[in-house]
């Protein structure tokens, strides 16, 4: 009897149990490493307590480039995450792969969760929409290139302690750094994504046609004009007289710059946690420089980071707990946490004001810098973003003819052209794949 | 008088030796295979649409002058980290054999960078090379005047892959080396001494052509590791960079098919590399082994 009983009790417990585990698990696959990591794990673990129905199971799956071809490879292999989270450089590339993807906008359509992308900061949103405005990934995290410079080195070579404006500007602070015996002036981090891509936008100019390919697989490279090549002969006229200290093609500027080493630096505005960290410098954050006599400079920055995207083939059910986790990435305190703690920009509106009237930006002046810029006018379709096919490659060759302008082996036209040829040939390429 | 072992049954040799078929058919022959299919296919990063393209692939590439250009670059990585592998091991194997006194310590001391993977000894050298805080790089500046940096000068990033490549791959030459210098004979070199024979006359009229057999084993390899084993020491330093200087063969089939998803040009690189290879060795094989003594 007691062993009936017992056994009765087992099993009665073993029920409620599996039916406590009856939760739906979402896949989330992430590029987070260290600080961010935790933080990402940070919002998984706040919407897996205030709820019971659904658990987000983050994994970290390397570097941008590597958890997107992990997933690639899981698709094919039909293992594929729910979401993924993709740099905005893949952006093209899971755009174009209709059947692989949800879009986010269909998906929360389905799911019956409220979902306007108007709450979203124009420039972010533009980056990840299709042609009719529709959003296709839910912006996560998000930053812009941005101009920092050191005051203690500005006043060492007796310059007044404030951020140059304009390219001429910081020429000329440059000029007067050099004469005082500074080493390192000016770098730069991801030279295609600031000297190319954001500079672009800043000047609103088109960095390839059809709308910088948001309006088609048929556009091509424009980033050649005059004004392209005056700016790289400027670039690497400063580094042939010491002025421009080119560190590598990713974020190896910040290191330098939050080491102390340089005086001005433009990179990515999620550097700034590490450039406080690290504690060498008196910084100072402000926009990036323009040239002044560009007509409507400055327009806006664009973005870089990443997005989350929605992986085909799942069920309802599943897609329902991805909706709700996206609604509840979006609530102005998780987006505001999100901000603060990380440096990437809040992805909605109502999350700036929010940051802003807690007195965030008071207390941490400069951290707002990266929304004021991606907002600064009304983005044009020069501005809104960029989506070519094949990025990752296309970077690539950008980066290089950028490396032999900058060292002086080819002129800045002839790498410019280079570039575009050699770009548009990938495009070419990319246009017959996705046919 | 050769000795030979004779299998009775008709079917234990084949099921002895069917595990390592298996093995060699199912790694390496089937995902040859499929490099092979998908050279001749233009396809979308997840595998949606596929299109049979034929010989375009290789066209696109043999028109590219980027692309034959990494030929020049991947010749001169590969002689310099052959020659340079070699030479340098030989010599320290020399010293090596010579040592009497704390000999396990020296020759322990030169195989242990072979337990470092290439991708560690890449990032090792590119923070001793780093261009502004590397402390080889403060040496060169500081006391050679010597403006050090392999971001933007190709020739020296060059410089820097081959270091890291050579240094990766000495204590596995200098193994063979010791090994081979080992077993020649004592006599023999006692009877070149006899005869008079300087040192610098017994290495090379002895010792060296005694040697060939293993140097010639370890030419085969080190073109090989130099081919493919350094794509990781290459991410880890220079990514290519600058321009595309140090843009090996095998590191654009990884930068293209891994990182960039093409996988339709990358396979034709690796198709590509697959027949560089096969020629290489055919060559090795039938001229340079004939001048090898055994």
């Amino acid at each position: 009897m007691k062993v009936r009983q017992s056994i009765a009790a087992v099993a009665l417990a073993a029920f409620f149990a599996s039916s406590a585990h009856a939760q739906t698990e979402v896949q989330w696959w992430h590029s987070m490493g260290g600080a961010l990591g935790e933080a990402l794990n940070g919002l998984a673990d706040k919407f897996n307590a205030e709820q019971k129905d659904y658990k987000i199971v983050t994994s970290y799956k390397g570097q941008y480039p590597e958890s997107m071809t992990a997933a690639i490879a899981a698709f094919r292999a039909g293992q594929a995450p729910h979401m993924l989270q993709v740099f905005e450089v893949g952006t093209a590339t899971m755009m174009a792969a209709k059947g692989a993807i949800k879009p986010v906008y269909q998906l929360m359509k389905e799911a019956g969760e409220p979902f306007d992308p108007k709450a979203y900061l124009p420039t972010v949103t533009g980056y990840y929409s299709d042609a009719k405005g529709n959003m296709l990934s839910l912006p996560f995290n998000s930053s812009t290139a941005l101009f920092y410079i050191d005051r203690n080195k500005f006043k060492a070579a007796g310059l007044k302690p404030v951020p140059p404006k304009t390219w001429k500007e910081l020429v000329a602070a440059a000029e007067k750094l050099k004469a005082a015996g500074q080493d390192c002036i000016y770098t730069t981090g991801w030279p295609s994504w600031v000297h190319i891509e954001n500079f672009s936008a800043w000047h609103n100019v088109p960095i390839g046609t059809k709308q910088n390919g948001m309006a088609g697989l048929d556009t091509q490279y424009t980033f050649n004009s005059p004004l392209h090549v005056r700016h790289v002969s400027m670039l690497a006229d400063m580094a042939k007289r010491g002025l421009f200290t080119y560190a590598g093609r990713t974020n190896q500027a910040d290191s330098r710059f939050a080491a102390g080493e340089c005086a001005m630096a433009t990179i990515s505005a999620g550097a700034l946690g590490n450039i406080i960290k690290t504690g060498k410098t008196d910084w100072e954050i402000s926009v990036l420089p323009y040239h002044d006599d560009v007509k409507g400079a400055p327009q806006n920055g664009i973005i870089g980071g990443a997005s989350l995207w929605v992986m085909s083939g799942r069920k309802p059910e599943e897609y329902k707990g991805v909706a709700k986790f996206m609604s509840f990435l979006s609530r102005p305190e998780i987006q505001m946490e999100w901000h603060t703690k990380t440096g990437y920009v809040p992805i909605t509106l109502a999350a700036y004001e929010m940051t802003r009237k807690s007195g965030f930006y008071d207390k941490n002046p400069g951290r707002d810098m990266a929304v004021r810029q991606l907002t600064n006018k009304a983005p044009t379709a020069n501005s809104r973003g960029l989506r070519f096919g094949n990025f990752v490659q296309g970077r690539t060759v950008i980066e290089e003819e950028l490396e032999a302008a900058i060292a002086g082996r080819k002129t800045a036209k002839a790498a410019l052209d280079d570039a575009v040829k050699r770009g548009n040939e990938i495009l070419r390429q990319f246009e017959a794949a996705n046919k | 008088m050769e000795k030979r072992v004779v299998f009775r049954s008709a079917w234990l040799p084949y099921a002895l030796v069917a595990p390592q078929i298996a093995i060699t058919l199912i790694f390496f022959f089937w995902p040859a295979a499929q490099a092979v299919w998908y050279s001749f296919q233009l396809q979308d990063a997840f595998g949606l649409k596929t299109q049979f393209v034929g010989l375009q692939n290789f066209v696109t590439l043999f028109k590219d002058p980027h692309y034959l250009n990494s030929f020049r670059v991947t010749a001169v990585f590969s002689v310099l980290v052959a020659v340079l592998g070699l030479a340098i091991a030989l010599l320290l194997a020399v010293m090596a054999d010579r040592v009497v006194r704390g000999a396990m310590g020296y020759k322990t001391l030169l195989i242990w960078p072979y337990a470092v993977a290439p991708a560690v000894a890449g990032v090792l050298y590119a923070f001793l090379f780093a261009p502004s805080i590397g402390i080889v790089t403060y040496a060169l500046r500081g006391w050679f005047g010597i403006n050090w940096n392999w971001l933007l000068d190709g020739d020296q990033a060059m410089l820097l892959v081959v270091i890291a490549a050579v240094w990766n791959h000495i204590s596995y030459n200098f193994v063979f080396f010791l090994a081979g210098l080992q077993s020649i004979p004592r006599s023999l070199i006692e009877a070149a001494a006899i005869d008079g024979a300087g040192p610098m006359r017994r290495f090379w009229t002895v010792v060296f052509p005694l040697l060939s057999p293993t140097t010639f084993f370890l030419l085969v390899i080190n073109v090989v590791y130099a081919f493919f084993g350094t794509f990781g020491l290459i991410d880890a330093t220079t990514q290519g960079g600058p321009g595309q200087d140090t843009n090996i063969l095998v590191y654009k089939v990884y930068h293209d098919g891994v990182k960039a998803a093409d996988l339709g040009g990358s396979s034709a690189q690796s198709v590509i590399l697959m027949f560089i290879v096969i020629a290489l060795t055919v060559v090795q094989f039938r001229f340079v082994e004939r001048r090898v003594q055994y």
